[in-house]
């Protein structure tokens, strides 16, 4: 088996992290408690970009698998297989582009910014 | 990220019109862009005769393969909604081309400029359905069986609005995905011609997201005009 443990780890660490963020009191705690809240969804932006790129890459993978085993048994349909093959992984990319959007929009175009702005401001 | 620089808001901020400039590129690329694709019509439209001359065979030949291609995929009717898929192909693939020079901002790469694509070729389908249809179009949100039809109609809703999510979104993750890498690029090793792998694989990009675009909305036509299950 894969390691589970780290997986494990991994997870309570984030859980503990995450949660963490609720103990807090209003205060100057606050700037720690946002700037915690900034942090966890820029992790989960870079891991939402991975999870898509890995299934994207798996779908077109056995796309282009069957494509090529059209065109090794035909050669003569080699055109419309490519076509074909070109349309099917631009729809299977524009899935991974989605999480792209989403992945950007929680690093750049948050949409709490002006507060998360103001706690950098305020911290650093 | 420091702002790129850009040849046509450089030119309005010397004119006046900065703030404008420096909050709305996309538009006044897209006026760029309409520029081009008006004086290329007009120049190929100019001595039009019925034996073509070379320049006008270039012409015949790109939209007589456009069309050749949209009949083949949608069937005989889609010939008078041709215009709008061949515009419709035509511009976007233009905007997105040019974003690859440097100093120019793709319009495509802005969610308003493919939001408003979307949202012209969306309804249309809709129109279209109507036109062909009358009343009876909503039988093609019914589904095939007639008791499942509570279940399959907010579906079908759903789905005929993620048409226009799922078709803006893809243009423009795919063009403003591919400045930002660029941009990064640009960045981080320059002077080392980092970004030029990036920009061949953005000529094909380019092709490719301007073909499934319109590839689709002819999709969505042919859809609205054949018969329901």
């Amino acid at each position: 088996m894969f390691k589970k443990l780290s997986c494990s780890t991994l997870g309570s660490a984030f859980l503990l992290f995450a949660m963490s963020t609720v103990a807090f009191a209003a205060g100057g705690e606050t700037a720690i408690a946002g700037l915690k809240y900034f942090t966890v969804s820029v992790f989960a932006a870079g891991f939402g970009i991975a999870v898509a790129a890995f299934g994207g890459a798996l779908g077109q993978g056995m796309g282009l698998k069957s494509a090529v085993e059209g065109i090794a048994r035909n050669p003569e349909s080699s055109g419309k297989v490519t076509v074909t093959m070109l349309i099917g992984l631009a729809m299977i990319e524009s899935l991974v582009i989605y999480a792209l959007v989403i992945s950007l929009i929680l690093i750049y175009a948050h949409p709490q910014s002006a507060g998360i702005a103001a706690l950098f401001g305020a911290g650093h | 990220m420091e702002h790129p620089i850009l040849f046509l808001v450089k030119l309005f901020e010397a004119i006046g019109f900065g703030d404008f400039a420096h909050h709305y590129p996309h538009v006044i690329y897209t006026w760029l862009i309409m520029l081009i694709l008006i004086v290329l019509g007009i120049i190929a439209t100019k001595g039009i005769s019925i034996i073509p001359t070379k320049g006008q065979n270039v012409f015949e030949l790109v939209l007589g393969g456009i069309e050749e291609f949209t009949v083949d995929v949608a069937g005989e009717e889609v010939r008078r909604f041709f215009p709008v898929l061949a515009t419709v192909f035509i511009y976007i693939f233009v905007c997105n081309l040019s974003g690859l020079i440097p100093g120019f901002f793709p319009p495509t790469a802005a969610v308003n400029t493919t939001l408003s694509c979307a949202l012209v070729v969306v309804p249309l389908t809709h129109i279209i359905g109507v036109m062909f249809h009358g009343a009876k179009y909503y039988k093609h949100f019914m589904g095939p069986i007639w008791w499942m039809s509570p279940i399959i109609l907010p579906i079908e809703l759903i789905g005929h609005a993620a048409r226009i999510l799922s078709l803006s979104i893809r243009l423009f993750g795919n063009m403003a995905g591919h400045e930002l890498v660029l941009a990064i690029l640009f960045l981080l090793a320059g002077a080392f011609f980092a970004p030029l792998p990036i920009m061949a694989l953005g000529i094909f990009v380019s092709l490719v997201q301007a073909f499934v675009f319109f590839l689709l909305s002819t999709m969505y036509f042919s859809g609205a005009m054949e018969h329901a299950h």
